[in-house]
């Protein structure tokens, strides 16, 4: 198992009688893209400035690259790159000037900006300034100071919300490379169904609380949620699938000639290999898991009913 | 202390680029002028140096101008960059919250001294152009008023600083902002005056007169400057407080530089508390 670069033991944050962070434990780790999806108000933005020590713990320890984030930890933030949501950069600054400035603060030496800016494709515009850009832009040149110095860690608070398809692609693509570099790349998101491939490991939040933590078939297997086969059989006999498929899974019939069986993602290919064998060969089948969404909403269920419960 | 002197850097060239050095460097220039040459015509005939009226008009104007000048550039610098959330990020970098505030105010120190120095400094080129006999004397006052401007200048950056980390609304560090200035260019000499007059001199003495003149850097300004050389208080008619006061020109200088060290320390240490 690689190095832990975060760690979080049962850290709190509250805000007066509001409790933003509640009993957290979470360890982050080099070269893992974590995806940290909730709703707004669930608790991620408070927890990666709790990382950043722009917040200070109300319980709990933090550690970030050996050093608690609230205090001083000069060292570790100059291996840390962030890309706060909603970012707001100063209006009259070129890009290239806003490069400078940061690279500076970072130490780091002005000439490695223009690499940076070419590979977030910001290289062209980044001589005028920032009011002119739109938002892609911005995001853009937003990303490009969170990579100056090659960051061991990467806090992306909701990086791709407002971007169009092709821009998302290329920014999972740059946070792809680091973490294949190393780094532990930790989005935020809601946007969950492009996540799911674009993630080593997810957690959930919700209010506060950390639900889920785990790799995308692990929070499969936990949530236990069926797969989905819809199989296309041109029969007249209704039963067909469902004698086919017995009593490892459910079948209802959707459309004249057409079937959603759910079973168990471990019943999947037996499921298959039924309907494969049946006498009246199937003319289209189509296989979807459960998606992060659908994972993500049965660990909301499950919160929200245990806490019923309580 | 690197990072010091890149954010004062930057407060310079974003001062340079949305026009407020110039505009400041033109109203202090312009207003000098104005008064170095209307203000000193009269003074042919009573034996005044125009010099020593031009440090005794300036001196008035720096004591309402300045303050307001140098709360417009600071009362938004902490608040505002936390509510437009530009602070976060800045703060993600390796930068003590201290140096961010060290750095804020040596930039805006920076670009009022220079308005204050070209401003004045035309002033005092026009009337050395224009003629006169000058005394030596009369310019060393002239050098303490630009330098004591930019001090007081700078006291009141560290109390727009104080008033813009202690409040999450920009508006209303503004609005602190506003209170600090009438209160001080106004509302404290007044209220002084009032407790001299309904006291009658019986429990304020001159040492406790001079302990709560040192509490307003509009006032030490003051007696820096209109008392602090024979000439100008002869013209500025405090000659009859000059001698009663026994503050030398070191301790106001250095209460003045206390005035914005005290504030700027409490500014850091405020800051260093809050959360973004």
């Amino acid at each position: 198992m690689s190095t832990a670069t975060v760690l979080l033991t049962d850290t709190s944050k509250h805000y007066g009688a509001q409790l933003a962070v509640q009993g957290v434990d979470l360890t982050l780790r080099a070269g893992e893209r974590i995806a940290l999806v909730g709703h707004n108000g669930a608790g991620k933005s408070t927890l990666i400035k709790l990382m950043l020590g722009l917040v200070r713990p109300s319980g709990g320890r933090i550690e970030v690259l050996g050093e608690d984030p609230a205090h001083g930890a000069a060292a570790a933030r100059s291996q840390i790159g962030y890309l706060p949501e909603n970012l707001v950069l100063q209006p009259s600054m070129t890009g290239r000037e806003l490069m400078v400035f940061y690279a500076r603060l970072k130490g780091q030496p002005v000439s490695h900006n223009q690499a940076i800016l070419e590979r977030v494709g910001i290289a062209e515009a980044a001589g005028r300034r920032i009011h002119t850009y739109s938002k892609g832009m911005r995001q853009r040149i937003g990303l490009a100071q969170a990579l100056i110095g090659k960051p061991r860690i990467l806090l992306l608070d909701e990086p791709t919300s407002g971007l169009d398809p092709a821009l998302r692609h290329s920014f999972y693509e740059i946070m792809g490379e680091l973490a294949h570099g190393g780094a532990t790349v930790l989005i935020s998101s809601h946007a969950l169904a492009e996540l799911e491939a674009q993630s080593d490991r997810i957690v959930v939040m919700n209010e506060g609380r950390k639900v889920a933590d785990g790799t995308i078939d692990e929070l499969r297997h936990f949530a236990k949620r069926p797969v989905r086969i819809r199989v296309t059989m041109p029969t007249e006999d209704a039963n067909l699938p469902m004698r086919l498929v017995g009593n490892a899974a459910q079948c209802e019939r959707i459309g004249k000639h057409t079937f959603e069986i759910r079973c168990a993602s471990t019943a999947k290919a037996d499921v298959v290999r039924r309907l494969a064998a049946s006498p009246v060969p199937f003319q289209d089948i189509d296989i979807s898991s459960p998606t992060l969404d659908e994972i993500y909403a049965h660990f909301l269920r499950h919160e929200v009913r245990s806490k019923a419960a309580e | 202390m690197k990072a010091v002197a890149i954010i004062a850097g930057k407060e310079i060239r974003d001062g340079l680029r949305n026009r407020w050095v110039v505009a400041m460097t033109l109203l202090m220039g312009t207003l000098a002028l104005t008064l170095t040459l209307l203000g000193s015509a009269p003074t042919g005939t009573v034996g005044v140096s125009p010099l020593s009226v031009v440090v005794v008009s300036l001196s008035s104007l720096t004591i309402f101008l300045v303050p307001l000048i140098a709360l417009l550039i600071s009362y938004d610098a902490i608040a505002g960059e936390m509510d437009r959330g530009t602070m976060g990020l800045l703060l993600s970098y390796p930068v003590a919250r201290w140096e961010v505030i060290a750095g804020k105010f040596l930039g805006a120190t920076a670009i009022l001294g220079f308005a204050t120095i070209i401003g004045y400094g035309a002033a005092g080129a026009a009337l050395a152009i224009t003629g006169g006999e000058v005394e030596p004397e009369a310019w060393g006052a002239f050098a303490v008023m630009v330098g004591s401007s930019i001090l007081l200048g700078a006291a009141f950056v560290a109390l727009g600083y104080l008033a813009s980390s202690l409040v999450r609304d920009p508006r209303t560090a503004g609005g602190i902002a506003i209170g600090l200035w009438l209160f001080f260019t106004l509302i404290y000499d007044m209220a002084l005056l009032g407790v001299l007059v309904a006291d009658q001199g019986k429990t304020v003495t001159v040492a406790l007169l001079n302990f709560l003149l040192l509490g307003n850097p509009a006032d030490v300004f003051r007696l820096l400057n209109l008392t602090g050389f024979s000439n100008v208080s002869l013209f500025a008619g405090t000659a009859g407080l000059a001698e009663q006061l026994e503050l030398p020109k070191a301790a106001l200088a250095a209460a003045l530089v206390a005035w914005s060290a005290v504030p700027l320390m409490l500014s850091a240490l405020v800051f260093a508390r809050r959360e973004m």
